[in-house]
């Protein structure tokens, strides 16, 4: 028997990066905990021996695209034609 | 021909007409221009418009194309070169694509003329186009009501004839379902037979553009267009194209059309199940022959999409990060804080809840428990279609279990907007193509009519399959000559200056 759906939603937060108000994190608390609640009926299917589903990959190889100037054409923010972010080393 | 009767031209009527000279791509573009100009702001289809680029895009396109001088209105997840594309998001709001997607690439060199950017659900995520964050679109057969979604901007713009045709981008039914809302064609092709490549990702493994319009011939005439092989894309296949438009009038006798019995399920409109009824007996009259069939995992589709849809985005969607491109957020003490302001301000509260529901299905303890046993059951879903395949040439169903509803009826629970789209994404699941097209009208309780779509599932790449038996359907019923109540006000608007 597989554990009751639990989300801990401040946890998973964290983990996506992604800011949320208190309010929004106890309104998707409630809300995603009956979309797992249903998501549940899939331990009622039987899938012993079935493959999971997959897609095709390709190589990742370099070509020719964008300008260094189109690349950088949507950037909030740059210098000497680089993506500027926060200091990430002391 | 009259200027305000343009407009109201579907495509192969359009192309007819520029072909043999009696118009020019400059006067299409004009009398489109002022449709909308007189139309958009009680619809609200539109996020953008570059009349000027539409205008220099016509004078040298070539008519003897075969979409040469047709304007064409794409969703605002699909990159236009130099256009906005801003997938009805705050984190895009100021993104310009710097490159075509293929299938603009593709309907430019067939002579189409790129014009506007439609609404849509944020993300493509939603099936009314509510949880787009830069307005509501209306629907223009019940201007209180959704046009679907989430290419509810495509839908209605081509409903109000305000888009001669239009493309959208189908993930779970985001074609299908507003077509059926809006009371127009929308057709999904087989996963791979159109190009991703320039589509703002969704959730790759589903993710499949394809056109709204008036008719059945137009949707044949722009995949005509669109679909075909593409190395920038691994998942696009290389089987060659057909064309779509060949065999349109082929009878129906003979045509094995199965009705699966788990779509018939409860949760139907009364209306839209008697439209679909009636359209079953007008099969069997035009000669297809209707057999019973079983698509036994149906009831676990809604669930295995929501798990491998919501895990692709949040993965997909990790790119917004205020560094690249888009929403950044202001001053940032470090990394984690820009990351996580950037993604807070950007984002609407349906993405949010999908990427937090993706993040989790994929985290270390869950992954085996949803995401991969989802992956499992996409397998015996697909597995389904194949058997049913055996003994049928396509199914019929309804697109979706009830008609347009009003703005905010099922905004405040996702797992209800979720269910709408039980019939279209069994289908996105196996990868098979789809259609919607109109077969009646509900009459809502205030009396006005709202469309129902039929829904026509084909095997994967034929395509040319349920054009056919759509356009059969099509042009023995008059339901594709109803036009919306704003279409035929001008219509009518327009009777004094026929006489002057």
């Amino acid at each position: 028997m597989l554990p009751k759906t639990e989300i801990d939603v401040a946890h998973v937060a964290k983990l996506a990066r992604l800011n949320l108000t208190a309010e929004e994190a106890a309104l998707f608390q409630r809300q995603l905990g009956r979309v797992l609640e249903y998501a549940a009926k899939l331990r009622a299917a039987v899938v012993a021996g079935v493959s999971p589903a997959t897609t095709p990959q390709r190589e990742d190889e370099p070509r020719p695209w964008f300008t260094a100037e189109e690349a950088l054409s949507n950037a909030p923010r740059q210098s000497n034609d680089l993506f500027v972010v926060p200091k990430v080393m002391e | 021909m009259k200027w305000s009767d343009l407009p109201a031209l579907n495509v192969a009527e359009l192309r007819a007409a520029l072909r043999s000279r009696q118009l020019s791509a400059r006067e299409v573009v004009e009398a489109l221009r002022d449709r909308i100009a007189e139309i958009d702001p009680r619809i609200d289809a539109y996020l953008s418009l570059d009349v000027e680029d539409a205008l220099t895009q016509a004078e040298t396109v070539d008519l003897d194309l075969p979409l040469g001088g047709v304007p064409i209105a794409f969703k605002d997840i699909i990159s236009v070169a130099g256009q906005p594309c801003t997938c009805a998001s705050k984190i895009l709001q100021n993104y310009r694509a710097i490159y075509d997607a293929a299938v603009v690439e593709k309907l430019k060199a067939a002579g189409a003329i790129v014009f506007g950017k439609t609404n849509m659900d944020e993300f493509a995520m939603g099936s009314s186009t509510e949880n787009s964050s830069v307005k509501l679109t209306r629907n223009p057969w019940d201007l209180t009501r959704v046009p679907g979604g989430s290419s509810g901007g495509s839908a209605a713009a081509v409903a109000a004839d305000e888009a001669f045709a239009a493309l959208g981008t189908d993930t779970g039914g985001s074609v299908r379902q507003p077509a059926a809302l809006s009371g127009v064609v929308g057709l999904k092709p087989s996963y791979g037979r159109v190009s991703r490549f320039g589509l703002v990702a969704f959730a790759s493994s589903l993710d499949q553009a394809g056109p709204l319009t008036k008719t059945v011939r137009d949707a044949a005439m722009i995949l005509n267009a669109i679909a075909g092989a593409d190395p920038r894309d691994s998942t696009c296949r290389k089987e060659s194209v057909p064309d779509y438009t060949a065999n349109l009038d082929r009878k129906l006798r003979g045509t094995r059309l199965g009705l699966p019995k788990e779509y018939l399920t409860d949760g139907i409109d009364p209306q839209v199940r008697r439209a679909v009824n009636a359209a079953v007996k007008h099969f069997e009259s035009l000669g297809a022959e209707i057999v019973e069939v079983s698509l036994p995992h149906t009831e676990y589709a809604v669930a295995t999409y929501y798990m491998i849809a919501s895990a692709e985005a949040s993965a997909n969607l990790a790119r917004f990060d205020g560094v690249r491109y888009g929403h950044r957020a202001e001053n940032p003490r470090d990394l984690l804080d820009l990351y996580g302001r950037t993604r807070e301000e950007g984002f609407g509260p349906e993405v949010k809840r999908r990427v937090i529901l993706g993040t989790y299905v994929l985290s270390a303890g869950y992954y085996d428990e949803y995401y991969n046993r989802a992956q499992k059951v996409r397998k015996l879903i697909r597995q389904d279609f194949v058997e049913a395949f055996g003994k049928i040439d396509a199914l019929i169903s309804p697109t979706a279990p009830e008609v347009a509803f009003r703005f905010g009826e099922r905004s405040t629970d996702p797992l209800r907007m979720y269910l709408a789209d039980v019939f279209t994404i069994a289908a996105s699941l196996a990868g098979i193509c789809g259609i919607s097209l109109p077969c009646g009208f509900a009459t809502s309780g205030e009396g006005t009519e709202l469309p129902i779509g039929l829904q026509v599932l084909g095997k994967p790449l034929k395509e040319a399959q349920i054009l056919q038996i759509a356009h059969g359907y099509e042009q023995s019923t008059d339901w594709h000559k109803r036009k919306s109540p704003l279409a035929k006000e001008n219509a009518e608007r327009r009777t004094p200056n026929a006489q002057s």
